[in-house]
């Protein structure tokens, strides 16, 4: 009776699925001290996460970003073969607290993941010169085509230009939008309201001239 | 004197309905046909799509009321049944789709984001009712309404149907030659669509606080 129990045991075990394991985490200073190596001039900074997560990021120069991209993607060892989530970031003034003169910036954050070596994330960013007419930073579309939806968005949302994208257009904003939602002095236009708003603010007045038949009837 | 004739022709069809006769008056016959034969437009914009999917299917069955059929045109629809967040790219289509209906056509605005925006009514992209384009017959709060809501308010609009008189100053739309049939079709302006709203079909009850 012992034999054939323990033989359904091993079979048991033979069939249970392989535990997948988390991708690992990658130390950031490891990434950037390979990067520095091996992108010669790229300038690379470690921007320090300090809450419990600890997911420090590397700020990458734009001049140099898409070889540094093209090196971590091929590197041996990182292999940081997919691009999981790109997203923008408005920083209206740079710094905390506020300095006068200073115009802020608009960041590009790129999530980066080896699936091969099963690394990651490896967090890199890019920043632009202001946020009005200095917005270019080089597309990495190329360098991994997942990021050529999440590109657009944040060309749509945030007004960042990728240069080398193959396809810049607006994607949830229709052609002929000229604003840029997501960004924090973004200001809709006024919409005429007759519900009352929350946080006690009154409701907004009717509509202006746009509509004079629209009536105080309540 | 028009209220003692219907009381007295009420009568009359109660006591014939007792000897087998059935009689009837062209208007009654004319919106019970209509009123069983509501189809709607193939036409889902979010979540609120999945509850009037799950109306049409069998545990629910709006086919009961006559609904069964949702016609993949608007050229063949008599309803739309506007199920979702409306954006702001897409309230010219959904007033385009209703343009194109022909007339008498009814619209069910659906769930908390068709009747007034939803949870994502300061959303920049977010039109705060389908109500500022075209005319709605009934509204539905929820979020998303049940099936059984969506049934209430259909049998509300057959109710509605049943009881228009086809003659008057009441009569409904499609038989008033002045009243339009198509409504203005928003454009994609530079911050929003222009006109916001229109002033013809919008006209909100007002909060005043003095």
């Amino acid at each position: 009776m012992t034999e054939p129990e323990a033989k359904t045991g091993e079979i048991r075990a033979a069939a249970a699925p392989p535990v997948t394991a988390p991708p690992e985490p990658v130390s950031a200073e490891q990434v950037k001290s390979v990067l520095e190596a091996g992108v010669p001039g790229c300038q690379v900074e470690l921007v320090v996460n300090g809450n419990p997560s600890a997911q420090h990021s590397l700020r990458i120069d734009p001049a140099h970003a898409r070889a540094s991209a093209e090196f971590l993607r091929s590197h041996s060892e990182l292999k940081l073969d997919y691009c999981s989530n790109v997203t923008g970031v408005d920083w209206p003034v740079a710094g905390s607290p506020a300095t006068p003169g200073n115009p802020g910036y608009l960041e590009a954050v790129y999530h980066l993941y080896s699936m091969e070596k099963k690394l990651g994330p490896v967090i890199v960013r890019m920043r632009t010169g202001n946020r009005t007419d200095d917005v270019q930073l080089p597309s990495l579309t190329p360098v991994w085509r997942s990021a050529e939806f999440q590109e657009r968005e944040i060309f749509d949302l945030y007004g960042i230009v990728f240069v080398g994208h193959p396809d810049l257009r607006r994607l949830l904003m229709w052609e002929g939008f000229v604003d840029h939602p997501m960004r924090k002095d973004y200001v809709p236009p006024p919409e005429d309201d007759p519900m009352p708003q929350f946080h006690g603010k009154p409701p907004a007045a009717p509509a202006q001239s746009a509509n004079p038949g629209t009536g105080e009837k309540g | 004197m028009g209220d003692e004739m219907d009381e007295e022709l009420q009568g009359l069809k109660a006591e014939l309905s007792k000897h087998g006769i059935f009689t009837t008056t062209f208007e009654e016959m004319y919106n019970w046909g209509r009123k069983n034969s509501v189809w709607p437009l193939t036409f889902g914009l979010a979540c609120c799509a999945i509850e009037m999917i799950a109306t049409t299917m069998a545990r629910y069955d709006l086919a009961r009321f006559g609904a069964e059929v949702f016609r993949a045109s608007p050229r063949q629809a008599d309803l739309i049944i506007v199920s979702g967040t409306v954006t702001k790219k897409m309230a010219p289509q959904v007033v385009r789709l209703y343009n194109q209906m022909p007339e008498p056509k009814y619209v069910i605005a659906m769930g908390a984001c068709a009747i007034s925006g939803g949870p994502f009514r300061d959303g920049y992209n977010v039109l705060r009712g389908i109500d500022r384009y075209i005319p709605v017959d009934v509204h539905i709060p929820g979020c998303p309404p049940r099936p059984e809501a969506l049934i209430d308010a259909f049998m509300m609009l057959q109710k509605k149907i049943a009881a228009q008189s086809l003659t008057g100053e009441d009569r409904p739309r499609h038989l008033r030659e002045d009243a339009p049939s198509e409504f203005v079709v928003p454009k994609e302006g530079e911050h929003g669509l222009e006109p916001p709203q229109n002033a013809e079909v919008w006209n909100p009850l007002r909060v005043i606080q003095e």
